[in-house]
């Protein structure tokens, strides 16, 4: 659909946010807090990290001036959207004790509509993961499938990799061909800073008719292209091929052991993942006994509770339960929904406080074989 | 709806710095839902009342750091149904444990002008090291929700939730961004039992271990980090390891392998 490219100015860049407001969506898109990029609300393009870049390695995170006015000129925020669609907390329902039993009072609390802005191929490929997990099979998450229906997407492609960047091995990136509602790829070149836009679905065509642009040139095409191509080619880092059939046969490897010595199961990995899913019920009462909440709780398979049955919990050593998280991530998931549970975005290697890359720990085990 | 008996609670107090019970005045409004819920029978903090035991449910802030104090553990026990023992003090020994790792009579001779008036014991030691504990609630100070949580599973029958996961959960489930990742601060976090809410990362300060260690810390990991990425020399890493839960198995260890 060639009419559903276009070439936006960066000054005319506000009035998408404007229009998306407008609709009734709270746009939510990468912003510097705390010395990071994190996704969060914003008001409009003045809140975007401007010039800045980050630095990144196992267990090492640093903003960076770029000496340029890209927006998005970063890489990946810190956490992903599953913050905003699978929020870490989430009161499910409340009962009250009524007669001899009780009566469940439901949350009525409208879903959210975000527009999110600024999501890296990584990061969509994460979310159409999760819908799987979700809302694949008879019992669907109707709070997840809400929120996911209600969001508008504006992709941005990464001009650059990041040092534990291997969405290519991954093949989830950088480039971004479905489920988006609007891709934009930042061009400067000289004075010029545009965003070649191009709609990914009748939302985002309807959204582009409706902003200031032109007609995107043949260079701006190539500009984008070669963005994408720089930032499959800079990636250092690469999950070796045939890494499911490998962990399925190596569930006795020594490697375990040695990986469980630096791993310290704080479960950061887990938490930072876009695809992890995990979480635990938590029943509470009021002091009067007359009033219970049910609670969903992001949790952890390197928690001794999350294995525990009758009796004590199944992964009691370290070894046991970083040999959980990487063959279902990398292995099992795979006959679980049909595709790898890694999406190559390296956050588990960066906010690994003691820096595990996961891509060495594969190519250890393969050594080992 | 049945009305039940109010259990009777008292609250008591060994070697500590009394914060802890404090957490339960500073309940503030729910404070009355409490004293609805049961009856306080024993809390100096809180009034001048003392009505002797039986007791249905009992907290016990503070170490056991003297002859006395150890034999009056034994009598607190006898007289409750549920101990539940509240604060660092109390679960592992306390910043006061920190005479554990040397001779106590050399701190008594600088401290007091008369030392042979102090009966003390070489070592300041957790509650469970003496009597049964029913529950081990963590903090420096605690968390007056976890108290408040603890308490209500109490008095309704049911299990508390209380996670013995690393801090580092709490502070994602936040949003804080990692201190140590993106700034270089040393923090115990990934070593240290959740409960506080992630307050210091909040702040940008790093854990200092309030909370004692969680349920499978792997503490020559996060040290080896601290020694090597972070530069920190073995005395910094020693007093990390060696503070308000000096005495708690995995902080001992730790801390006794950087001398």
């Amino acid at each position: 659909m060639p009419d559903s490219q276009a070439v936006i100015d960066r000054k005319d860049l506000g009035a998408m946010f404007a229009l998306l407001a407008e609709e009734g969506y709270q746009p939510v898109a990468p912003r510097v807090h705390d010395g990071a990029v994190l996704y969060a609300p914003v008001s409009g393009p003045d809140d975007l990290p401007k010039g800045i870049g980050d630095e990144e390695e196992g267990g090492h995170y640093r903003l960076t001036e770029r000496g340029d006015a890209k927006l998005f000129g970063h890489t990946k925020p810190v956490q992903g959207l599953k913050a905003h669609l699978y929020p870490a907390r989430q009161k499910l329902w409340s009962a009250e004790r009524a007669g001899h039993g009780f009566r469940i009072v439901k949350d009525q609390d409208p879903a959210p509509r975000y527009a999110f802005i600024g999501v890296r191929a990584c990061e969509l490929s994460a979310m159409l993961i999760q819908d799987k997990v979700f809302e694949g099979g008879p019992y669907a998450d109707k709070g997840y499938a809400e929120r996911r229906r209600n969001c508008f997407l504006v992709v941005v492609t990464c001009d650059h990799a990041g040092a534990a960047c291997f969405c290519a091995s991954q093949q989830t990136g950088p480039d971004v061909s479905e489920g988006y509602d609007l891709k934009l790829a930042e061009i400067i070149d000289g004075g010029r800073h545009v965003f070649l836009a191009e709609a990914g679905s009748e939302k985002g065509r309807a959204l582009l008719d409706r902003l200031p642009r032109q007609a995107a040139s043949e260079a701006d095409l190539k500009a984008a292209s070669d963005q994408r191509q720089a930032a499959a080619a800079g990636q250092k880092r690469a999950m070796i091929s045939g890494v499911a059939e490998l962990l399925a046969a190596q569930l006795e490897s020594r490697h375990w052991e040695d990986v469980a010595k630096r791993c310290m199961s704080c479960g950061n990995c887990t938490m930072v993942c876009p695809t992890c899913f995990c979480s635990t019920m938590e029943d509470a009462t009021d002091l009067s006994g007359l009033k219970a909440e049910r609670t969903r709780k992001w949790d952890s398979c390197f928690s001794i509770d999350y294995s525990y049955i009758h009796g004590g919990s199944v992964r009691n050593s370290g070894a046991s339960r970083y040999r959980q998280w990487m063959t279902h991530k990398l292995s099992h998931w795979v006959k679980q929904f049909g595709v790898s549970g890694c999406v190559g975005c390296g956050r588990c290697i960066i906010w690994c406080p003691v820096g595990i890359d996961i891509t060495a720990e594969a190519k250890a085990i393969l050594k080992g074989a | 709806m049945t009305t039940r008996a109010k259990p009777r609670l008292g609250v008591f107090k060994f070697s500590s710095c009394d914060g802890c019970q404090l957490s339960l005045l500073d309940c503030e409004l729910e404070l009355l839902a409490v004293t609805d819920a049961v009856e306080i029978a024993y809390f100096l903090e809180a009034t001048r009342k003392d009505m002797k035991g039986p007791f249905d449910v009992v907290l016990v802030e503070g170490s056991i750091t003297t002859p006395h104090e150890a034999e009056l553990i034994r009598q607190i026990r006898k007289s409750t149904k549920a101990l539940i023992t509240i604060g660092a003090c109390a679960t592992s020994g306390g910043i006061q444990a920190l005479r554990n790792f040397t001779d106590v009579n050399g701190f008594l001779d600088i401290v007091y002008a008369r030392p042979d008036y102090i009966e003390t014991l070489e070592t300041a030691t957790p509650i469970a090291e003496h009597v049964a504990v029913d529950f081990e609630l963590r903090g420096c100070p605690i968390n007056k929700h976890q108290l408040l949580e603890v308490l209500n599973a109490f008095l309704n029958k049911r299990k508390p939730n209380i996670p013995h996961y690393a801090e580092c959960i709490e502070c994602k489930q936040r949003g804080t961004v990692c201190v140590m990742v993106a700034k270089g601060i040393a923090c115990l976090g990934p070593v240290t039992q959740a409960g506080c809410g992630g307050l210091c990362p909040a702040t940008h300060r790093g854990c200092f271990g309030c909370f004692g260690p969680m349920e499978t810390p792997n503490t020559g990991a996060l040290a080896d980090r601290f020694l090597g990425e972070l530069k920190q020399d073995k005395g910094t890493v020693q007093r990390a390891f060696r503070s308000f839960n000096a005495n708690a198995p995995a902080f001992r260890e730790e801390s006794l392998k950087h001398d």
